[in-house]
């Protein structure tokens, strides 16, 4: 038996494992599933912003309908998360439009569809603004030096305030699930991100046995973070109804009530008070974050977190005060989106330091090169960053690849601008995170040879191609000799959440150390030689804090994140005086990611998270009226077209993180947090001041006309 | 009502004003069309309509008797588009993939770039940024 001589996978474009299902029409989303006996379920939700239910009247025959409330719930009735606060279904009061409060299941959906019924409620007075709210679902402070020390060594302090909207995800596939009774227990099959989140608040709503529960991801069109947490409430309702009836139960929204009821990004308003020197060194940050959490806590409390913790940018200040809070309105409860906090403080930031610049004479470039983390510099928490940190180079090479400072003075005076950004994003949960989850991952040797067993969903980002990579490379086998499990909990660990750029950094490391493992027992022998001779076996890892990780809960102070990705965004955009239309025509970024598992993946999610981040910036309005969402649907809830994408360059630089799967730090998130802000910056060059995203034509024109009247 | 779908005939018992998505969804079992919003803006649901792409979420399906319809299953697996979208990481999530195949084998051999963008300016991705759809076509193209 000879060693397997293979080209290397890692680095390497190989072909996306599913890939040939997805193009060819035959990879089955939940809605593509067939199920006998099938129940489809419709939730009646609240249309009011507070109150309490009244009365509820069911005015439909009855005969086959299946009927939920919150009577019916046989465990607690609350999505299980972080905190209790979310009931699955009302029970007598509602806290925002669209909450849910009853089910119904049939057969037909046109009977399903037809059926009325009425509630009426006894209206309190609902609160949509954050700063005025009474309720924070949490604060944070996080303190660097001493603020007024630093202030006081300042030649000027520059003060602003930036605001952001929600942003809808968009995924094109909406939620949805079917649930299947199953011997005492239920099988839930799904679009979902965590498998095992869902696992857990069917055992906590159904009152059930962890081994009675059993949750599969089937292929999931897109997530972005807006089925981290929601399939919960959905699996839930549909969990319900499969219990009550007997029957599989399928629950798939239709864009408008997906839109109108699940979560999206948390609007944010930034307050900053920034002491410089004349030279452009930041001498003190003294920064305020409001997020507006919606109804329920969700996961504001640690979007919040990610969202402070980048509050004060990639910069180098000793003397730093950020306070944040997330309150609760009566909105739809916000939630998981790509970038999870860091996009609206980094914009706020980013955005500032412009002003700051202009303040100055200086140019944005420049200041930033003055006040970049340097490795061996401290961030607000008091991490000291190490040799990975790359703030410095892509700042250099972005500004050299677009000539940014002799372009900035050519376009002045035209309708035309061009800014930047430069921004970072931490890897893998917050502070402790990582150890409070205690992820595993599994290898497993088989008659059908090696195949990777983890709960890390695949929802377009490469997951399993890039995990077979690693694998592959590590136990030097060809990339096709690796496969990968379903993401069913019956079968796979829990690898933790698809979320947090996690899944390579985190998870990937998780399966190079089993595959490590698996390499020294296979002598040798190949896989096949070695299960022939031997049988199968089973290598699973459990996530190790790298040495020197030491973090802080309560004061926020320590290693935020394991490593950072580093990047800068160039745009350059096109005002039209008649229309204010504003048009990207270029763009162009450059990202420190550790090392590109596989190149093109990562590339797709630079280029898939700017395209984003440029629909944040420019078109993707929500507009709430009462406390509901005005536009739910995709007529006037505009995304990027091909249209409205500009050609982008993308320049990938790999500095390795030294605990990450061959260097790679996480990618996923970060090109959503610099597309706004150099929009932003870009208008600003062009003459344009606008210090809110989206920036519609509407707040174009007026920020002109503010200018000229 | 009889249709002809990927070049076979198949007669439907649905109502003549049913979406032709569901009646390629249900009745044929033709699942690779997709449904993203119902209402014609993100054409997920593409198909061509003797050769034509239309968004089949808006199509009734008496508008089709006597036409040729073509969905992604159509195109065999094999077809230049479809390798090239996996090759040139086209697909991502892959729920738009199969409209945006279909929208783009209506573009005909060889386009410009210009006629690409204009040509899926229909089909919303929302994971690629487009950028890698472009070169997955012209790729395609040059096979």
């Amino acid at each position: 038996m000879g060693r397997v001589i293979s080209r290397r996978a890692v680095g390497r474009n190989v072909l996306r494992k599913e890939g040939h299902e997805k193009v060819a029409g035959l990879a089955h989303y939940i809605d593509d599933l067939r199920f006998d006996d099938v129940l489809y379920v419709r939730t009646v939700r609240s249309t009011v912003p507070a109150g309490a239910i009244a009365d509820i009247r069911y005015n439909f025959d009855r005969d086959g309908f299946t009927v939920v409330d919150h009577r019916d719930i046989p465990g607690r009735n609350i999505v299980a998360l972080i905190d209790e606060d979310q009931p699955s279904l009302a029970t007598s009061r509602v806290r925002h439009v669209a909450e849910p409060i009853a089910l119904l299941a049939h057969p037909d959906r046109a009977r399903l569809l037809a059926a009325d019924v009425a509630i009426t409620y006894r209206e309190t007075s609902p609160n949509f603004d954050p700063e005025r709210s009474d309720l924070s679902f949490k604060s944070i402070e996080i303190e660097k030096g001493q603020l007024d020390k630093g202030l006081a060594q300042a030649d000027l302090v520059v003060e602003g305030e930036y605001r952001a909207g929600h942003q809808e995800q968009l995924y094109i596939e909406p939620n949805g699930v079917v649930a299947v009774p199953e011997d005492g227990g239920v099988t839930l099959y799904g679009s979902l991100q965590c498998p095992y989140y869902v696992h857990r608040a069917l055992t906590v709503l159904l009152g059930l046995p962890a081994e009675k529960v059993r949750v599969v991801q089937t292929e999931t069109g897109g997530g972005f973070g807006g089925k981290e947490e929601y399939p919960s409430m959905i699996a839930g309702h549909a969990a319900l109804v499969a219990l009550k009836s007997g029957r599989p139960a399928k629950l798939i929204y239709d864009r408008v009530e997906d839109m109108l009821a699940t979560t999206k990004r948390h609007p944010a308003i930034v307050r900053h008070r920034t002491g410089v020197k004349k030279d452009g060194r930041l001498t003190a940050m003294d920064i305020d974050v409001v997020m507006d959490g919606g109804a329920y806590a969700t996961l504001s409390a640690v979007v919040l977190s990610r969202g402070m913790i980048h509050a004060s940018g990639p910069y180098r200040c000793d003397h730093v005060l950020a306070r944040g809070r997330a309150t609760m309105t009566n909105t739809p409860p916000n939630g998981a989106f790509r970038g999870f906090g860091a996009p609206q403080t980094q914009f706020a930031i980013e955005a500032h330091m412009d002003v700051i610049a202009d303040r100055l004479g200086i140019d944005p470039l420049r200041l930033r090169e003055r006040n970049a983390l340097r490795p061996g510099d401290t961030t607000a928490t008091g991490q000291k960053v190490g040799k990975d940190c790359s703030a410095l180079q892509v700042l250099r090479e972005a500004g050299r690849r677009t000539a940014f400072v002799r372009k900035r003075k050519s376009l002045k005076g035209s309708n035309r601008g061009i800014g930047l950004s430069l921004f970072f994003h931490g890897s893998g949960f917050t502070g402790g995170g990582e150890v409070k989850l205690a992820s595993k991952a599994s290898l497993a040797l088989t008659d059908r040879g090696v195949q990777i067993r983890v709960a890390s969903t695949e929802i377009g980002q490469g997951t399993r191609t890039m995990h077979a990579q690693i694998v592959a490379d590590t136990l030097r086998i060809p990339y096709d000799q690796v496969s990968v499990s379903a993401a069913d909990t019956a079968t796979v660990p829990d690898s933790g959440p698809t979320v947090a750029s996690r899944t390579c950094m985190i998870v990937g490391r998780l399966l190079q150390r089993c595959a490590e493992d698996m390499r020294v027992r296979l002598g040798r022998l190949t896989p096949a030689a070695y299960f022939k001779k031997n049988g199968g076996f089973v290598v699973t890892k459990q996530y190790e804090k790298p040495p020197g990780l030491e973090w802080d809960d309560q004061t926020y102070r320590g290693d935020a994140y394991g490593s950072y990705g580093w990047a800068c965004d160039v745009v350059e955009v096109e005002v039209d005086p008649v229309t204010y239309q504003v048009t990207p025509i270029a763009f162009t970024t450059v990202h420190e990611i550790g090392r590109a598992i596989h190149p093109m993946l990562a590339a797709g999610q630079i280029e898939g998270g700017s395209s984003q981040g440029l629909g944040y910036a420019l078109l993707e309005e929500v507009v709430m009226r009462g406390g509901k969402m005005a536009n739910a649907q995709l007529t006037n809830y505009i995304i990027p077209t091909t249209l409205d994408t500009p050609p982008m360059t993308i320049k990938i630089l790999e500095n390795p993180y030294k605990h990450g799967p061959f260097g790679a730090k996480g990618v996923g998130e970060m090109p959503i947090d610099g597309p706004a802000p150099a929009v932003i910056n870009a208008l600003r060059h062009a003459g344009v001041a606008v210090a809110e995203i989206p920036a519609t034509p509407e707040k174009i024109m007026n920020a002109t006309m503010r200018r000229s009247g | 009502m009889r249709l002809t779908v990927n070049r076979k005939t198949v007669t439907v018992k649905a109502h003549p004003l049913t979406r032709l998505l569901d009646v390629l969804r249900e009745e044929c079992g033709l699942t690779g069309t997709k449904e993203g919003c119902g209402e014609g803006e993100c054409g997920a649901c593409t198909v061509l309509v003797d050769g034509d792409p239309v968004n089949s979420c808006l199509v009734p399906v008496a508008q089709v008797q006597g036409t040729r319809i073509t969905t992604i299953e159509g195109l065999g697996g094999k077809h230049p588009l479809q390798r090239a979208f996996v090759e040139h990481g086209g697909a991502q999530c892959g729920i738009c993939t199969p409209g945006m195949i279909m929208a783009a084998a209506a573009l005909g051999p060889r386009p410009s770039l210009d006629e690409i963008r204009t040509g899926l300016a229909g089909n919303l991705c929302r994971c690629t940024g487009y950028a890698a759809i472009y070169r997955s076509v012209q790729r395609a193209g040059t096979r």
